[in-house]
């Protein structure tokens, strides 16, 4: 069972073997029965849409996650890894996309923290030996650079490079990496890649998490593809086409239905973006929204999806390119956007829709003061009022108006950011990742809810990574990769495997 | 059984908000205290006490009142106090170059109020933070008044000038009136005005009052600039009552105010708190410090007190709080 690959491998006992892995967190099975075998001087790519669990095997792989049942083999012994440390004494380093090092030290610092040589005089650290280790560890990853050098002034591939060291020099025999070409140029990918093939001839074995069909194939030995928490397959490079993995990834569950009555005929023009470009990352942003519509902007976490909303909300600011708003340009904050009709629903509802420790009737009329109290006076009856409508409206389950929103559900909470932008009366509604965390039934109910705003005229912008949703409820979708709309599909295009073609880096 | 555990379970329903929950505390307290007071003093009920004590709240009161309305952003203004001591040496000085009392007044609260926004506009155009952005002012500040001063101090106003301090008005001091107006004023402003409920909401989480459309600068904006109008107020009154103006009044009034709000409830954290609660608190500040004065026990113990008084304070609002999540 556990041995997937009867094709010949370089050593018969994997380095490290996963079995039978779950992990459940409320709601939802991250991993579900997951195996998975590493054998020693492999690169073996793990591939997934977002969601699939490559992040939760990730992290019970470093024992930052406990895995709730399965098994962990090292060389063929029985092990456990319950802890970041058993993780570290079996030789397993990750470098996250985040990269973990203390901006102000130096190399030679970050390398060694928490385990600096000590000097002659107690508390105080031998400068000449940690600066001649880190030399030695960064010789053997092949990186010249000064020790010394305070990691601040580093470029993010040359950070990465320090994390690797410092993971070497940890005596790490498996490597696991996530996406870590996503922020790096061509030269840098190219020297990374001959980094790792050193790596490799050492006998390192590394685990690397992908969006880029390219790498997958340039680079990975295996191919473990997760979907939905499980396992899917594992094959080699050589066995399959591009095409046929896109299909692992996506699977054929269309067993869940949304309700939506598609419009005839799409309404007026209620949003055009034309040619829009931010400092955070996005260029050439061309988007058409008409009243009527749910419009999809999907595309890989970190494609840029949250960038455009928060670009076109006035969040961030911009470097070039026209929003117009109901026939009219608009430039500004947040405020003037939601004066003019826009409603944003962001993606984290606790640290950026909600103030969690106000109650339910605060938040739902905050959007809308100045419309329900258009003489600057605030009536807490009328405002309690009005969450009352709004609560019997869409369901939400508090005991009272003036219970501490924090207290509620997820599904509720999103209920409430929702409820808010409804009573300012809002024309635009921009979803972004809508039903994170939320359960299935709050789910159909969320989108029952946005059909029928559409259908009273309103229009709909909805961001999700979860591709079943934008193809059951979505009129038509834009696919956003590496900051740029990849492609459009109409509603008859619209499926799974033309969003994850179109997001995925095929160059 | 199983249904009253379930009960249990349950997240709390509040019938009184958790605001009035804090101001009704804190007026038990300040009652208690009265109590003891009167049992161990025979003079602490006396008029003349009782007027004395209100009369020196209003004084904490008024700057603390505008820095309560900074605090529920979850900023912090320790200018306040140097700010008093500048505008009461401008407006002391236009008093005696042009005579007119009204003319003062303005220029007090003028001064006060431009301090104001300059700290806000170093709080959000330039992002600084609003505990570095005032402290830096309040050096500023100090450093302007002892220049224009140079040692000199302001003495002599006309007599309806100092009756603003000084004066009585049926038989109750004025400032107490003043304290009165303000109080509701301040009330009013941020319980019953929807700018009231953007300052909670910003305090409570700015970023969230943002993305919900809340011009949080502009608010911002004009929370400082009250805070410092409100200095500026202040300044008057003592002008006014000490008849007189020195570069160094300020010094002792920044942290007396900062003591008032965080007695009143009001969270550092922000989007919590009440004026209400800042005049309790600020009633609560001087009665303990006027039944240490009459019980003869050495004003060298004054701060100490204070600051234990703070810290319990700020110890049981976070234990109630904790609780009620």
């Amino acid at each position: 069972m556990s041995d997937a690959f009867p094709i010949e491998v370089t050593s018969p006992t994997p380095l490290l073997e996963l079995r039978g892995i779950s992990k459940e967190f409320p709601g939802v099975k991250a991993l579900d029965d997951v195996s998975f075998a590493v054998y020693p001087g492999e690169v073996h790519m793990l591939l997934g849409e977002n969601g699939a669990g490559k992040s939760s095997l990730m992290k019970v792989l470093c024992g930052a996650y406990r895995a709730d049942a399965g098994e962990f083999y090292h060389n063929g012994e029985k092990v456990a890894i319950a802890s970041t440390a058993d993780a570290q004494k079996l030789g397993i380093a990750v470098i996250f996309q985040e990269f973990s090092l203390v901006p102000y030290l130096d190399i030679a610092q970050n390398i060694f923290l928490g385990r600096e040589p000590k000097g002659r005089i107690p508390g105080t650290i031998d400068r000449r030996r940690i600066l001649a280790d880190a030399r030695r560890v960064l010789d053997t990853i092949g990186f010249d650079i000064d020790p010394s050098t305070t990691v601040d002034k580093l470029g993010v591939a040359q950070q990465q490079m320090v994390e690797i060291a410092k993971a070497i020099s940890q005596n790490a025999r498996i490597l696991v990496m996530d996406e870590p070409t996503a922020a790096l140029s061509d030269r840098e990918t190219e020297l990374l890649f001959a980094l790792i093939a050193r790596l490799k001839a050492d006998g390192v074995s590394i685990v690397y998490i992908s969006h880029r069909m390219a790498e997958v194939f340039a680079l990975g030995d295996r191919i473990t593809v997760l979907r939905d928490g499980r396992r899917i397959d594992g094959v080699r490079p050589a066995d399959v086409t591009p095409d046929q993995l896109v299909r692992m990834m996506v699977g054929r569950n269309v067993d869940m239905t949304y309700p939506r009555n598609f419009a005839d005929k799409p309404g007026e023009l209620l949003l055009e973006v034309k040619g829009l470009s931010a400092p955070t990352g996005i260029s050439d942003i061309n988007i058409e929204v008409r009243r009527g519509e749910i419009v999809g902007l999907c595309g890989l976490v970190g494609s840029g999806r949250s960038e455009v909303a928060r670009a076109i909300f006035g969040a961030d600011p911009v470097t070039s390119g026209e929003i117009i708003f109901d026939g009219k340009a608009m430039s500004g904050e947040p405020d003037l956007a939601a004066r003019r009709g826009i409603a944003l629903i962001p993606e984290s509802r606790k640290s950026e829709g909600l103030a969690l420790l106000r109650s339910v009737s605060d938040n739902l009329v905050v959007s809308a003061l100045r419309k329900l109290f258009p003489s600057g006076l605030f009536d807490q009856r009328a405002a309690q009022r009005t969450s009352d409508g709004l609560i019997r409206q869409l369901r939400i389950a508090t005991p009272s108006a003036r219970q501490t929103v924090g207290l509620l559900s997820g599904g509720n909470q999103q209920k409430v950011v929702i409820g808010k932008w409804l009573a300012a009366g809002s024309k635009l509604f921009i979803f972004d990742e809508p039903t994170r965390g939320i359960d299935i039934g709050a789910k159909s109910e969320i989108f029952a809810l946005i059909d029928r705003l559409v259908a009273e005229g309103a229009a709909a912008l909805m961001i999700s990574s979860e591709q079943v949703e934008i193809c059951h409820v979505c009129d038509r979708a834009y696919v956003m990769r590496e900051g740029r709309i990849a492609g459009h599909l109409a509603r008859n295009e619209l499926t799974e495997e033309n969003i994850v073609r179109l997001g995925m880096h095929h160059a | 059984m199983t249904d009253i555990s379930k009960e249990a379970m349950m997240p709390p329903r509040s019938f009184l908000s958790q605001d009035a929950i804090q101001v009704f505390y804190r007026l038990l307290a300040a009652l208690l205290i009265c109590a003891v007071l009167a049992v161990l003093s025979d003079s602490f009920l006396s008029l003349g006490n009782i007027l004395n004590v209100l009369r020196q709240a209003s004084l904490t009161f008024f700057i603390a009142s505008g820095l309560t309305l900074v605090v529920l952003t979850a900023g912090l203004d320790l200018s306040v106090g140097a700010n008093v001591a500048l505008s009461a040496c401008i407006a002391g000085t236009v008093i005696h170059k042009t005579g007119s009392p009204a003319l003062g007044i303005l220029t007090g609260l003028a001064c006060g109020g431009i301090v104001g926004l300059l700290n806000g506009i170093m709080v959000t155009a330039l992002r600084i933070p609003s505990f570095i952005a005032t402290y830096g002012m309040l050096w500023v500040l100090n450093g302007l008044t002892y220049w224009y001063m140079a040692g000199e101090t302001l003495h002599g106003f006309p007599a309806g000038f100092r009756q603003i301090g000084s004066g009585y008005l049926f038989g109750l001091p004025i400032p107490v009136y003043l304290l009165l107006v303000f109080l509701g004023i301040g009330t009013l402003f941020a319980q019953r005005t929807i700018w009231g409920q953007e300052i909670y909401a910003i305090g409570a989480n700015p970023v969230a009052a943002r993305l919900s459309g809340i011009p949080v600068a502009r608010r911002l904006l004009l929370v400082y600039a009250v805070s410092g109008t409100m200095a500026g107020l202040a300044s008057i009154i003592f002008l006014s009552r000490l008849n007189s103006a020195e570069a160094d009044i300020g010094e002792s009034l920044t942290l007396p105010a900062i003591a008032a709000v965080l007695i009143g409830g009001t969270s550092l954290f922000g989007g919590v708190g009440t004026v209400f609660g800042t005049f309790i608190g600020a009633l609560i500040l001087t009665l303990v410090l006027n039944g240490m004065n009459l019980l003869s026990v050495s004003a060298n113990w004054q701060p100490l007190v204070t600051g234990i008084i703070v810290i319990l304070a700020v110890w049981l609002d976070m234990k109630t709080r904790r609780r009620a999540q």
